[in-house]
C-alpha cells in the first residue's frame, strides 16, 4: 500500500525525504485510503471498548480499556498527527509529556496509601 | 504573517515567497519552527490535564466503588456517539491536511466544514448531557442544585423548593430516588465523582470550543485562498491541535463512562 503520494507537477521528484529535503521540498502527504483505514480501525476499536466495558472482566476492565484507549491513541499520534513521517525531535516532545505524566501519576500512586490511617482516624473521631 | 514581503517581489527571489517571514532562510525552517512549536505547546496541553488525571486516579484507586456506583448516572450512549463524531472529525481534518497539501481548495473547505460540524455535534451532545445533569441535580457538592448535599433533610427540602422538575420518587427524577438511600457520608463521596466528572469533561469542552474558533479562522483563510501546497502551517498546526482534544477524549470515554 502506497501511504504517500506527491503533489503532481508542483516539485522535482528527487527529493525522496520529504521536508527533510531543502527548500521547496514536498510535503509529506498520506493517502485517503490509509486515513480511512485509520479511522474505521479507531471506530473499531470503541466498539470493542464499549463491549468489553459492559461485561464483568473481574478487575482487568480499567488495564482493558486502557489499552485499547493507548492504541486508539497510538494510532492518533503515529498516522493522524503525522510522527511516524515527522521530525524524530517533535516525536521525542511528546514522549517527554506522556513520560512526564507517568511520572507525576507514579508518584502520585506511590504516596496514595500513606495518609489513609490518619484520614480514617480523623473521620472516626467525627461527631 | 503574509505581509513579510514586498508584493512585488518575485516568488522564487531574493525575498523570498510571500509567506516567509525575513528571520527564516526557508519556508522549509520556517514551517519546522512552527511545528515545534506547537508540539511544545501540545507538551504544556498533555500537563495541563494530567493534573485532573492524577486527580482522578488518587480518587478512584481510594473509592473504587464510588465510581463503579456514579459512573451509572452518566449514559454510555452518549459517550459513545460523542466519541465516533471526536474520530470522524480528526479523520476529516487529517483528509483537510491532504487537501492543503495538495491543493485541493474545495475539498479543503468542506473537510473543515465538516470538521467544525462535529465539533459543533460534540457540543451539542455535551449540552444535552450536562443539561439533563443540571435537571436532575446530579451536580458537584457545593453547587446550588446538587442532589449531593451533605446536610441529611437536603433531597426533601431541595424536592420542594425545585417541585416542578424535582419530584421525589417520580419517574421525572429517578436519580433522587436513586440517592435518597444514601448516607450522608456517601453522598459526599459521590459529589466528588461529579466533581472530577464537571472538571474533566468541561475543561476538555472549553478546548473543544477553542478548537472551533481556530477551525473557523482556517476555514475563513482558505476559503480566501490563502494557502497553498507551498504554505497550509495553519492548517497543519490547526490539525494537530484538534487532534490533541480528540487523543484526550478518547481516554475520558472510558476512564467516565465505562466503570463496572
Amino acid at each position: 500500500m502506497s501511504h504517500h503520494d506527491h503533489p503532481q507537477g508542483q516539485h522535482d521528484k528527487h527529493e525522496k525525504h520529504g521536508h527533510h529535503a531543502g527548500h521547496g521540498a514536498a510535503p509529506h502527504v498520506l493517502s485517503l485510503r490509509l486515513l480511512g483505514t485509520v479511522l474505521l480501525v479507531l471506530l473499531a476499536l470503541t466498539g470493542l471498548t464499549v463491549y468489553t466495558g459492559k461485561r464483568d472482566l473481574h478487575g482487568l476492565d480499567l488495564g482493558i480499556a486502557m489499552i485499547i484507549a493507548t492504541c486508539k491513541a497510538t494510532l492518533v499520534c503515529l498516522i493522524f498527527m503525522h510522527l511516524k513521517w515527522d521530525r524524530r525531535f517533535n516525536a521525542m516532545i511528546f514522549l517527554f509529556a506522556v513520560m512526564l505524566l507517568g511520572l507525576f501519576l507514579a508518584f502520585t500512586t506511590l504516596d496514595l496509601g500513606q495518609y489513609q490511617p490518619n484520614v480514617a482516624a480523623y473521620r472516626a473521631a467525627q461527631p | 504573517m503574509t505581509s513579510a514581503a514586498p508584493a512585488a517581489a518575485p516568488a522564487h527571489g531574493h525575498h523570498g515567497p510571500a509567506h516567509l517571514q525575513h528571520h527564516f532562510e526557508t519556508s522549509e525552517q520556517q514551517f519546522d519552527a512552527s511545528k515545534l512549536g506547537l508540539w511544545v505547546f501540545l507538551l504544556t496541553e498533555v500537563l495541563f490535564f494530567s493534573a485532573l488525571f492524577v486527580a482522578y486516579t488518587t480518587y478512584r484507586s481510594l473509592h473504587p466503588e464510588v465510581f463503579a456506583y456514579a459512573s451509572n448516572f452518566l449514559d454510555t450512549k452518549w459517550g459513545a456517539i460523542n466519541t465516533t463524531v471526536l474520530l470522524v472529525s480528526s479523520f476529516t481534518v487529517a483528509w483537510a491536511v491532504r487537501n492543503a497539501q495538495l491543493g485541493q481548495r474545495k475539498l479543503l473547505i468542506m473537510n473543515l466544514a465538516i470538521t467544525l460540524l462535529c465539533a459543533g455535534g460534540f457540543m451539542g451532545i455535551k449540552y444535552v448531557e450536562y443539561s439533563h445533569k443540571y435537571h436532575e441535580g446530579l451536580l458537584w457538592g457545593g453547587a446550588a442544585h446538587s442532589i449531593f448535599k451533605y446536610e441529611d433533610n437536603y433531597i426533601r427540602d431541595s424536592v420542594k423548593a425545585h417541585s416542578h422538575a424535582w419530584n421525589e420518587g417520580s419517574p421525572h427524577n429517578p436519580a433522587v430516588a436513586a440517592v435518597k438511600d444514601l448516607t450522608k457520608e456517601q453522598r459526599k463521596e459521590v459529589s466528588i465523582f461529579f466533581a472530577i466528572y464537571f472538571c474533566l469533561t468541561g475543561l476538555h469542552g472549553i478546548h473543544v470550543m477553542v478548537g472551533m474558533i481556530l477551525l473557523t479562522w482556517i476555514l475563513i483563510r482558505a476559503a480566501r485562498g490563502e494557502f497553498t501546497p507551498q504554505f497550509y502551517t495553519p492548517v497543519d498546526l490547526g490539525a494537530l491541535y484538534w487532534h490533541l482534544v480528540d487523543l484526550i477524549w478518547i481516554f475520558l470515554f472510558p476512564l467516565l463512562y465505562l466503570i463496572q
